[in-house]
């Protein structure tokens, strides 16, 4: 959907014809770039996903034995030998073994150039070419290769080091040493916590802290989490158990108020412990003395998660809750858009139908709980806004309209929000009396910002949180508070402008997603536009108040009716916070700068949610205060109150421990270049608002060739003046840097509206580590060998050489996924996948994977099942075919190639990263 | 020539007119002599059943300025077919329909028996009477039950084609639509805001409906066409009584939380803006009755009476006196905006208060004076005394006619030597300045029409005249023959939908008063003097002070006794009152005492329901208010009145005291122990239980016909609820002047100054020269 231009560009009889007019040129001269057989480890066969899918489980099982054994992980584990548990060791192995450079066993030799010299154990970098067009400063002898001679196969592959990095995690990733490194974030692991929260709840940009702020400096490399405070985990993994210290409280350090965590060194027999934070001692209150063993620990550390564990949840007490008082269970609010438009594009029947016969039975609930406590109110909106009654006494709903718009409020209490247990009998006759209400609507205006404030008084006099799901369809003109008009000018994209148009026109709906969060209730913004909507302004109550966008260009049941559908679903069922609150709290030394994400502050410290749940990420930045001493670890806490959707108030406390160095040879080695990519995306995504598109690239640019020389400076002094040496864990920096410079969401191409854009800008800014990473390299798998194979197929590198004409392929990004049809596939994969005759019969955006029953058709079902749980999310599916005319669109996902606009490719991007570390090192 | 008195009654019978003077001084400066001022009390809409049914058009007069309607006063030449105008001396000639007139085939509004005669207007067009309920939701399930009940019989008692609306209200206002097929849909607005008509229209989707009636050039006088369209909020009950008696059926208690220690939020003044500005959009200058129900104050918003705090006691007297009132001037504001937006289109307000505490009916007055609506109030909507009041506004007289009607004017004409001062009653003015409009204003002057837009049978209004100087030759020519004319003409909307027109033309001698001064003063009417006295000092006591109001009433009670008292001077043993002034001054003694000018133990609420009533009653009505009415029923004799006095206060007797307000029956000390002692029900006592029962039976009567209910008490000597007697009779008996067992009655423990020592003061005051 975001490429997609609207439906009505696309002509369905064009593109058959083009296979046959132009017969394909390259048709034998590439083969698909299949990788050396790998054992594929990570997923079972397609065909076991769709069960899964409904249960909920959006990874597959892992095949390692592997049992968790709760609070009392044996102590053998913690040295489980994974290739990346002890990076400490090894750095300093490979730092001495760095002038012999032997084969290394590990890599395919034919990955590297003559000149590369590969590490014999652990490369810390690979050296490169010097490339044409450099000035050689030291009058090498390298042969000045033309650019064309230069393989792509030769240039770091994503697939290749995800497929590397699988295959070396044979046991699970134990978090028990401080500083290690986790494993990436696109590859299948499992994670046993035993000190240090799961990477899957938070990442650092490096696991080995540099000890000044001057090699921070130099290096460039920021040092940031990425916190993910309710993920999913796997289901093999110990979700964070919850706790409770009865009247007592969280049990906390008395200065720094940092909560209890593994790290806590208990002293006096017991009697006080000293904060690892800021090293205080804090006398322990009699309900929680416990007497210690002779290594020093409490002797029921293994009783109680919070000795043991970097994540654990513990109960709040009231002093924890709003005005001390216990919340409600929270409610969802559904205000659905009655105007011409969207009844007319049968989304309100639409809407209402899917509520009362699915999305009402599945309210999500707490774990063990055995029935949904979330209440519901609906309300419709066109020029007015409509409350409905539906307590459950009625005989049948009442409607109320209200049409004072300036100062809007709820005009009820009782019946507006009530559960849908007892409520059932009249929230089923107000939804099926709503579309017949506003059946002949002719009223074309809409307002919004009277409704969502409605939603938020609603819940307010509730004394809950909750959600306000708002179904809207076109730009609220209407004469009311949050009035908008049509400021679009797409020309102004890609220009200097285009943070005008990309920044919202006022602060109305700003103002409103920071009541909401201060409400602990979010807006979910289901958009539905025809036209420009103005997202950039909308957008913000979002933003601000933890929610989340969908958005479905030229809504049509046909097309898009499934994914709102599953997207609502999904929406439900996943673990949401209500009401949240997020403190980062650190050792001292250092602190918490900077916050990315979609949230409210009202301080520099703290950062308010209405809502979060388990796909939003926020990105923190520290910075020094001082220099940290190398001998003692650094912490890090992240606490956060929230409200379960039970109405429990409780806290999440993570804990990661990271170590310190002085040394770049340490600290490289321990970077996560997927969380920096991270950090660098949504930095880079939140300037654009008050930078220009051309200093946001080249800034880019010049980070990732100052990480890349600050290394080559301090870490490879020896090697040759005009090769490319990167470090092992930043091989991949130059194609994510490549990618991120052209996509689009910073370089907003022709083929993106300025709503997209603002939409993308927002999914961006939640995004976590394994979404970035994703959207910065989609994935590409091949369909057509599907039938045969049960596996999951190995990935395709983004290009489109590697592509065969005679193959399927579908690429996703986490946002959007297309599937591609070669111009010489074989009809009867048309036949089996979609159920159509021939090719020509593909209409991109109506074009279904129907349930048919053939092996083929259930893999490829599987297939995108999979790719959709993984994501949790039902991503807008085009099916394309080999030069049709919405090609260009596919082709702009193909990162490592040249873009349609000004995009290099992967190559030439590597030469003028090259250029740049030359200017810089010089 | 009968009695004056007869001539009193006749002339009510007939004309529902008394006028404070019978003869007339024909000057000027003589009539302000006369102390009490030359007025009248009118009941436009006297209930005549000998009324000739007219379905034709009065016929006017020809001059402009003057437009008076043919009546039995003009003198006719039957032959020329010409009449002369009695009011401006125009010679008109009869409209061709009367061609066939002649001595013996007059038209009945030139018969002498039809000096009040009644014209229905045919050819205006029928609209119905429209009811909007506009009804609180802040009070318990029992209370609301039982209002639904109420206003559920009042559907069953209106009229089918009568259209009628729902508005309910309690944090916030509700106007609900009709006959919604199976959802209920109501517009919502905030009680917090005072909208205007347009915005109440704008946001009701008003405007939008009715696009033509916009367009028009809007005639004040011609109603929307009945049967063209209903909107959404007001249908004829016969198209949304099912829908209705649903939505009533739903209906519950505001569901808002009221905080401990805090009132209900109850947005009355909203509620009363959006239902006034619904009316006005839809059915202008057409009979609109609105009902409001509350059972508290209004706590926000416009209007509001009193914060939500509970720790806050509403006004007292004692706190508007001493300007602690924060909230009363801004809610009078607005009611009284309120009131005159309703008047001016023809709409009624009521107000049905019921609760144990104030509601705010000192403020929300004028809605009910100015439109003439009926106030009541309740301890509950759950008390007999409610809903048999309310039942009774729909009650209809023998004709089987509603006695309510809408929208009336009322204006005057007079011959040329009266002018209208003013008026005093449930109106307001028309601001229609003719030539006959004095100077000098006395009630709501400035106009000689006014509008009543509530009005019954009973609704009476005072007016007042002056006379004015006449010409030179005038004076020095005879003056016995010279008469002054005065004629009413009350246009109204009967419930039917008919217009109706009523004419009533009196006429009075003028006397030169330097001469005819006993002539005058024998054509005193002193009862009507009294309600008038009574009404003008409580027209006063809304805006001025109590203790002014009364020192006024003293003062115009001793000059009326200096002129018209026989004495001689400095001598009070010589003081002596002709016979048509005799009771004046007990009157005006039991005034000064009574609940409409004493505020002491009455709240601001209760005077103002006491006010109401005397603004609007008939004569023999006010009178009762003014001095209550006490019958004595004992084995002595047949039921008689007696004095209203401590001495009528015997063991034996049963008394029977009527205020108007209240009805009591209060059994002496030897017949409450009778009482106990069960004697009632032996047999052999059989008389002792039709004693019991007269009074009963007497009491019943007055409640059948007494709008509002009366509260009514059965209390026993020594009972706590005796005190309703014992405040009200003159203490001629007091605990300082009696000896005990001595006395004949009860004596009064108060300080008050009784009968006598009034009237003792009086003499000397009215005999002193200093004075």
């Amino acid at each position: 959907m975001l490429a997609g231009p609207p439906p009505t560009y696309i002509s369905p009889t064009l593109p058959s014809t083009m296979p046959t007019s132009s017969p394909p040129t390259y048709t034998n001269q590439f083969q698909p770039p299949i990788m050396p057989p790998h054992f594929q480890p990570s997923y079972p066969p397609p065909s076991s996903q769709t069960s899964m899918a409904t249960n909920g489980i959006n990874r597959p099982p892992i095949q390692y034995p592997y049992l968790n054994s709760g609070l009392l992980p044996p102590s053998s584990q913690s040295d489980a030998s994974s290739p990346m548990a002890n990076p400490n060791s090894q750095i300093y192995g490979s730092q001495s073994s760095f002038p012999n450079y032997q084969p290394s066993p590990n890599n395919q030799p034919t990955m590297y150039p003559p000149n590369v010299h590969p590490n014999p154990i652990r490369p810390p970098s690979v050296h490169y070419p010097n490339y044409p067009g450099q000035p050689l400063p030291t009058g090498s002898v390298q042969p000045q290769l033309p650019q064309a001679r230069i393989d792509t196969d030769s240039l770091p592959s994503v697939i290749q080091i995800l497929e590397q990095s699988q295959e070396k995690i044979q046991a699970p990733f134990v978090t028990s040493t401080p500083g290690a490194l986790p494993p990436l974030a696109g590859t299948n692991f499992v994670c046993q916590d035993q000190g240090s929260c799961n990477p899957r709840l938070m990442r650092s940009t490096t696991y080995t802290i540099p000890n000044t702020a001057d090699m921070i400096k130099q290096s460039h490399i920021p040092i940031a989490l990425s916190i993910s405070p309710l993920a999913n985990l796997r289901t093999d993994e110990l979700e964070p158990p919850l706790t409770n210290f009865g009247d007592i409280g969280p049990v906390r350090c008395q200065r720094c108020k940092a909560y209890m965590c593994s790290f806590m060194q208990f002293i006096d027999g017991g009697k006080r412990f000293v904060c690892c934070f800021c090293e205080a001692t804090t006398d322990v209150v009699n309900e929680y003395f416990n007497h210690l063993d002779h290594t020093g620990r409490r002797t029921d550390c293994y009783q109680r998660p919070e000795l043991c564990l970097g994540s654990y949840e513990v109960a709040a007490t009231k002093q924890y809750c709003k005005d001390e008082k216990w919340p409600e269970p929270p409610a969802f609010i559904f205000m659905i858009d009655v105007s011409y438009n969207s009844v007319r594009s049968g989304l309100v029947d639409y809407i209402c139908h899917i509520l009362k016969t699915d999305l009402l039975d599945y309210l999500p609930k707490d774990k063990n709980a055995e029935t949904s406590t979330v209440r519901v109110g609906f309300a419709t909106f066109d020029k007015q806004v409509h409350f409905y009654n539906i307590r459950d006494s009625l005989g049948q709903p009442q409607m109320m309209v209200v049409s004072d718009l300036e100062e809007i409020f709820v005009p009820l209490l009782d019946g507006f929000l009530c559960s849908p247990q007892t409520s059932r009998g009249v929230i089923n006759s107000l939804l099926d009396q709503i579309p017949k209400t506003f059946v002949n609507s002719q009223e074309t205006e809409t307002v919004l910002a009277p409704a969502i404030d409605a939603g938020i008084q609603a819940l307010k006099g509730a004394n809950c949180g909750g959600k306000i799901y708002v179904f809207s369809t076109t730009l609220p003109i209407a004469v009311a508070p949050g009035k908008l008009s049509n400021r679009d000018d797409k020309k102004l994209l890609g220009t200097e402008k285009e943070s005008t148009l990309l920044s919202p026109v006022n602060n109305i709906y700003t103002k409103l997603g920071e009541e909401c969060a201060q409400n602990g209730c979010a807006v979910d913004l289901f958009v539905f536009p025809n036209a420009y909507y103005d997202l950039a302004t909308i957008g913000e109550v979002c933003r601000v108040s933890g929610g989340e966008i969908y958005k479905f260009n030229f809504f049509s049941i046909e097309n898009d009716g499934e994914r709102l559908l599953d997207e609502l679903r999904r929406n439900f069922q996943r673990t949401i916070g209500f009401d949240a609150l997020m403190r980062v709290r650190t050792s001292t030394g250092i602190r918490p700068i900077d916050f990315l994400g979609n949230f409210y502050m009202t301080n520099a410290t703290e950062m308010v949610f209405g809502a979060i749940d388990a796909d939003k990420s926020v990105s923190v930045e520290l910075k020094h205060d001082d220099k940290l001493s190398t001998d003692s670890n650094t912490y890090i806490q992240v606490a956060l109150l929230y409200t379960s959707i039970s109405g429990q108030r409780r806290l999440r406390i993570l804990t990661l421990a990271l170590t310190v160095t002085s040394a770049y040879t340490s600290f490289y080695p321990a970077c996560d270049l997927d969380t920096i990519m991270n950090f660098t995306t949504k930095v880079a995504v939140r300037s654009v608002l008050n930078s220009t598109p051309k200093s946001i690239r080249s800034s880019i640019t010049t980070q990732a060739a100052h990480m890349l020389a600050c290394y080559r400076k301090n870490c490879a002094q020896g090697s040759a003046a005009g090769q490319l040496i990167l470090p092992d864990t930043l091989k991949l920096l130059p194609v994510y840097s490549s990618s991120l410079v052209k996509c689009d969401a910073l370089t907003g191409t022709v083929t993106l509206n300025t709503d997209d854009r603002s939409w993308l800008m927002h999914r961006l800014m939640s995004m976590d580590v394994k979404g970035t990473s994703a959207y910065l390299y989609p994935r590409i798998y091949p369909l057509h060998t599907l039938e045969e194979d049960h596996v999951t197929p190995s990935m395709i590198r983004c290009s489109y050489d590697r592509l065969s004409d005679a193959g399927a392929y579908v690429i996703e990004n986490g946002l959007v996924m297309y599937i591609w049809l070669g111009s010489q596939l074989d009809p009867t994969f048309v036949q089996y996948v979609f159920g159509l005759q021939a090719a020509s019969q593909i209409q991109p955006e109506k074009c279904r994977v129907a349930q048919f029953d053939n092996p083929l058709s259930k893999n490829v079902r599987g297939l995108l099942n999979m790719i959709r749980d993984e994501r949790n999310s039902h991503m807008k599916l085009f099916v394309i075919q080999q030069r049709d005319s919405m090609e260009p669109f596919f082709k702009n996902y193909l990162v490592e190639d040249k873009s349609l606009t000004r995009g290099a490719s992967y190559i030439d991007f590597v030469y003028e990263l090259h250029r740049e570390i030359r200017n810089i090192l010089q | 020539m009968a009695t004056y008195q007869e001539f009193f009654l006749q002339n009510e019978e007939r004309d529902g007119v008394r006028f404070t003077w019978n003869m007339w001084p024909s000057s000027r400066l003589e009539t302000t002599r006369l102390v009490v001022p030359l007025g009248c009390l009118f009941t436009p809409l006297k209930e005549r059943l000998d009324l000739p049914a007219i379905n034709y058009e009065p016929v006017l007069c020809t001059r402009d300025s003057c437009r008076a309607i043919l009546n039995p006063f003009c003198s006719v030449d039957y032959r020329a077919k010409i009449w002369i105008c009695n009011f401006c001396l125009q010679r008109n000639n009869f409209p061709p329909q009367y061609a066939g007139i002649s001595e013996q085939l007059t038209p009945a509004e030139l018969s002498p028996q039809f000096t009040t005669i009644e014209y229905t207007l045919i050819r205006v067009p029928i609209s119905p009477a429209i009811f909007l309920f506009v009804v609180d939701t802040c009070m318990d399930e029992d209370d609301l039950t039982a209002l639904k009940e109420s206003l559920q019989m009042a559907l069953s008692l209106l009229p089918t084609d009568a259209l009628v609306g729902l508005i309910t209200f309690g944090r916030m206002v509700h106007v609900h639509e009709l006959n919604c097929e199976n959802m209920a849909r109501s517009y919502v607005f905030r009680g917090t805001k005072d909208l205007t008509t347009k915005q109440v229209q704008d946001m009701l989707g008003l405007a939008k409906h009715q696009p033509s009636a916009r367009s028009v050039p809007t005639n004040p006088n011609v109603p929307p066409q009945s049967n063209a369209f209903y909107s959404k909020f007001i249908q004829p009950v016969s198209v949304c009584d099912m829908s209705l008696t649903d939505l009533l059926g739903e209906l519950r208690p505001d569901p808002w939380p009221v905080l401990q220690a805090k009132r209900s939020l109850r947005s009355t003044g909203a509620a009363l803006s959006v239902a006034t500005g619904l009316l006005e959009a839809l059915y202008p200058n057409t009979g609109a009755r609105l009902m409001l129900f509350i059972a508290g104050p209004c706590t926000q918003g416009p209007g509001m009476i009193i914060d939500e705090e509970l720790k806050h006691t509403i006004r007292s007297h004692h706190d508007i006196e001493i300007d602690n009132a924060k909230y009363m001037k801004k809610a009078i504001r607005f009611y009284e905006n309120i009131a005159s937006r309703a008047s001016i289109n023809g709409h009624v307000i009521d107000l049905y208060s019921a609760a144990l505490d104030q509601t705010g009916l000192h403020e929300m007055k004028y809605c009910t004076n100015y439109t003439g609506g009926h106030m009541v109030m309740s301890d509950s909507f759950n008390t007999s005394l409610f809903k048999q009041t309310f039942q009774k506004v729909f009650a209809k007289d023998n004709k089987n006619d509603y006695r309510m009607n809408f929208g009336a004017t009322l204006e005057v004409k007079c011959s040329r030597e009266v002018k209208v001062c003013g008026a005093i009653g449930s109106c307001v003015s028309l601001a229609q300045r003719a030539s006959n409009v004095s100077e000098t204003e006395l009630g709501i002057g400035g106009t000689n029409a006014w509008k009543i837009s509530g009005i019954y049978p009973n609704s009476t209004l005072s007016l007042f005249f002056e006379i004015i100087n006449q010409q030179q030759e005038a004076t020095q020519s005879v003056p016995t023959d010279q008469r002054g004319y005065v004629q009413f003409i009350t246009h109204y909307q009967h419930l039917s939908g008919y217009k109706k027109l009523r004419v009533t033309t009196i006429s009075r001698n003028l006397l030169d008063a330097t001469t005819h001064l006993p002539a005058i003063a024998a054509s005193f009417d002193q009862e009507c003097a009294s309600v008038s006295m009574a009404r003008i000092a409580v027209f006063r006591a809304d805006t001025e002070e109590g203790s002014d109001v009364l020192r006024w009433l003293d003062k115009m009670l001793i000059r009326l006794c200096q002129k018209f008292a026989v004495y001689e001077k400095d001598n009070p043993g010589s003081f002596q009152l002709t016979d048509t002034f005799t009771l004046y001054p007990q009157f005006m003694y039991h005034l000064r005492r009574s609940q409409l000018l004493q505020v002491f133990n009455n709240s601001p609420d209760e005077s103002a329901f006491y006010r109401h009533y005397l603004l609007g009653e008939d004569l023999t009505q006010c009178l009762v208010m003014i001095q209550p009415i006490l019958y004595a029923y004992s084995f002595n004799g047949p039921p008689e009145p007696v004095l209203l006095d401590s001495s009528s206060i015997l063991p034996d007797r049963i008394l029977l005291m009527d205020t108007f307000y209240h009805i009591l029956i209060y059994h002496g000390e030897t017949i409450a122990q009778w009482i106990k002692a069960g004697y009632q029900d032996l047999p052999e006592y059989e008389n002792f239980k039709q004693l019991l029962q007269a009074p009963v039976g007497d009491a019943s009567e007055i409640l059948q016909n007494r709008f509002p209910m009366p509260r009514y008490v059965v209390t026993e000597a020594g009972g706590s609820q005796a005190r309703f007697l014992l405040y009200k009779v003159n203490p001629s008996q007091t605990h300082t002047n009696c000896v005990w067992g001595q006395a004949v009655g009860a004596p009064i423990l108060t300080d008050d100054v009784n009968l006598q020592t009034f009237m003792e003061h009086l003499k000397k005051l009215a005999v002193s020269t200093s004075t």
